[in-house]
């Protein structure tokens, strides 16, 4: 399979090994085309297999169309009426403004919060990414092997086995209860690395990296310019998953953030859980539901938008041979 | 190949010439160096310092001693740990295999081109995988709810009583079940990434041979996906392993049903953070995350020897 490195991805056939647009930025690329055609022609399309597939469809759907639902009842309709109907009072819009009104608009707070942790940690753990994966696929270092395998190593480690150290450590240093005990660990996305280096790999020609160091190109503006555009649909897929990572961590700020001010919106959510659990606690199941919905539209909607990159970057992961 | 070694256009570059590679040889620390510092204060530095305290002992009286591997000890003969392993790896027997072989037959199908709607359930199916754990399980423990969830309607709609998925007995699964919706999509995805990059002359050859579908899937695909496969396999038992957070959120609904030892992770963090016990728990979680790395390398082994 050497079809990554192809800017001319071959659109005049259905030739399968150029399924993969090797640049998202390259025009006239045909929308993902992924169905190879076989040469006995497409194959019968089967209405029993479709109902099968439908029916895990249905379990992946229905708890999100619970939610929506959901979304739209006041704390009394969610008691009275059935799960996956309306119920009498349409409180959708109500209730997103008491999300974002309740208790001084902490919600708000939270979604920010949240927006600096997956900036700078997904962010910065993309761009560390992006500099290891080239360092890996187009150098040769000492140490290489090694950094390999302390890595892929590290992988294994259970990262909860991590944590009470860190969290110890950081405790010493005074950065537990900072925004900086969530990003500072977030940085590190091993799995980021692996799929940069192969990326990089497959997509940046040796040639045009010596091309440009004959013209005279530092190392920095040899990367800047001639690998960082190579590597576009690469950066997206990481890009996305680190942002899942830390868009939904709960573990790693719920040992590290005892101030509610910092907290991501994930242990915000349980803490409102929590409190309706909890004697006398404010019930607000109506506020959970209606914030966990908020919670997860931004990233829903990332990974439809961005279908395109992030598809042909992760098949390019699983490149083989 | 989808496993955890360099890729393999990495090695055989004999484009580059050697002399240069010795020139330039620590410019790609330049690239790296930054991604090695911070892993080695977030994964190097706890896991050295994790073995450290692990070695002693908070005592009453003489404050913090050396006590060499008495932690260690304590641990293997602790009741509540290795009730604890044994629960997550009852998990990981029945829920591991079931969600990824769900997940490899939606990519075989998917994969087949017989399905309507291709794009459609790919994308769908996938959809879970945004969704934090958080609310994934506070949704499903809402449904989960017998007076007024999803449970609560079927019963009062069919009249029947269905048990309480929260119960001591059925948590576990309730937990299975969470998971598995949470990861089918994804391990559906990197299954069909590796089908989707199988070079179209196998397909051919098996045509010219006359192999049916069924055929085309064991002699073909399966095959050519073993490393995803493994790789998932891999991934899910590290996952299961470490099961913390969808037990840790139920636990409001289900106090009695989740103890606070209901995984070794749970056990761990309950040690550490409601007993204050650092450094026994620092034991409990490097025998953890042996036993995990072990179980991984196995795994690798065994999946990469197979017809290799």
């Amino acid at each position: 399979m050497s079809s990554m490195s192809g800017t001319s991805s071959s659109a005049t056939s259905a030739s399968p090994s150029a399924s993969v647009p090797a640049t998202g930025t390259t025009k006239g690329v045909p929308r993902l085309r992924k169905r190879r055609e076989h040469s006995a022609g497409r194959p019968k399309r089967s209405v029993l297999l479709t109902v099968l597939t439908g029916l895990i469809l249905v379990y992946t759907v229905v708890p999100l169309i619970w939610l929506v639902i959901s979304a739209t009842k006041t704390q009394e309709g969610l008691a009275d009426s059935s799960g996956l109907w309306f119920a009498d009072d349409f409180a959708l819009w109500s209730n997103i403004r008491d999300t974002f009104t309740y208790h001084d608009g902490i919600f708000v707070r939270w979604l920010l919060n949240t927006l600096l942790y997956v900036g700078l940690g997904a962010g910065g753990a993309t761009f560390l990414a992006i500099l290891g994966g080239y360092a890996l696929a187009k150098f040769n270092f000492p140490g290489k092997r090694g950094v390999f395998a302390v890595v892929i190593g590290a992988v294994a480690v259970p990262g909860t086995a991590l944590a009470v150290p860190t969290f110890l450590m950081f405790s010493k240093m005074g950065l537990t209860d900072t925004p900086w005990a969530v990003i500072i660990p977030s940085l590190v996305s091993p799995f980021g690395l692996y799929l940069m280096w192969v990326f990089a790999t497959e997509a940046i020609p040796v040639e045009l990296l010596e091309a440009a160091r004959i013209d005279g190109a530092g190392e920095a503006r040899t990367f800047f310019t001639v690998a960082l555009p190579l590597l576009a649909p690469g950066i997206v897929t990481v890009l996305l998953f680190t942002t899942v990572a830390t868009w939904n961590n709960y573990f790693l700020p719920l040992i590290m953030l005892k101030d509610p001010d910092w907290y991501p919106l994930t242990l915000g959510l349980d803490a409102w859980n929590n409190q309706a659990q909890t004697i006398g606690g404010d019930v607000i199941f109506n506020l959970v539901i209606t914030g966990s919905l908020l919670t997860i539209v931004p990233l829903i909607a990332a990974f439809l938008l961005l279908q395109k990159y992030w598809q042909s970057g992760l098949a390019a992961g699983s490149v083989k041979e | 190949m989808t496993t955890l070694q360099p890729p393999a256009a990495a090695k055989p570059r004999k484009s580059r010439p050697p002399a240069q590679g010795d020139r330039r040889s620590w410019t790609g620390w330049g690239f790296i160096g930054p991604f090695v510092a911070v892993f080695a204060l977030v994964f190097l530095a706890p896991i050295a310092y994790s073995i450290y305290l692990s070695l002693f002992r908070d005592q009453l009286i003489g404050g913090t001693q050396f006590v060499g591997f008495d932690n260690y000890q304590q641990a293997l003969q602790d009741e509540r740990f290795w009730d604890s392993l044994g629960r997550v790896s009852l998990f990981l027997a029945v829920q591991v295999p079931i969600m990824l072989f769900i997940g490899l037959l939606i990519a075989l199908a998917l994969d087949s081109g017989r399905l309507y709607g291709t794009d459609f359930f790919r994308i769908t199916i996938f959809l879970p995988y945004a969704v934090p754990a958080v609310v994934a399980t506070l949704m499903w423990g809402f449904m989960y709810g017998t007076k007024y969830g999803l449970v609560g309607d079927i019963n009062s709609a069919f009249g029947v009583t269905l048990p309480d998925p929260l119960s001591s007995d059925l948590v576990l699964a309730s937990i299975g079940n969470i998971v598995t919706w949470e990861f089918i999509g994804y391990n559906m995805l990197i299954f069909y990434s590796a089908l989707k990059v199988i070079p179209n002359s196998l397909y051919e050859a098996a045509e010219i041979d006359g192999a049916g579908q069924f055929r085309v899937i064991t002699a073909i695909k399966l095959p050519a996906i073993r490393g995803a496969l493994v790789i998932a396999t891999i991934f899910s038992i590290i996952g299961s392993f470490q099961l913390f957070n969808e037990p840790s959120i139920l636990r409001p609904l289900a106090r009695n049903a989740i103890t606070t030892d209901f995984t070794p992770n749970f056990y761990t963090y309950s040690l550490s953070f409601n007993g204050q016990q650092h450094n026994y728990s620092a034991a409990v979680a490097i025998i953890m995350g042996l036993i995990t790395m072990v179980i991984a390398y196995v795994v690798q082994l065994r999946g990469m020897r197979k017809g290799a």
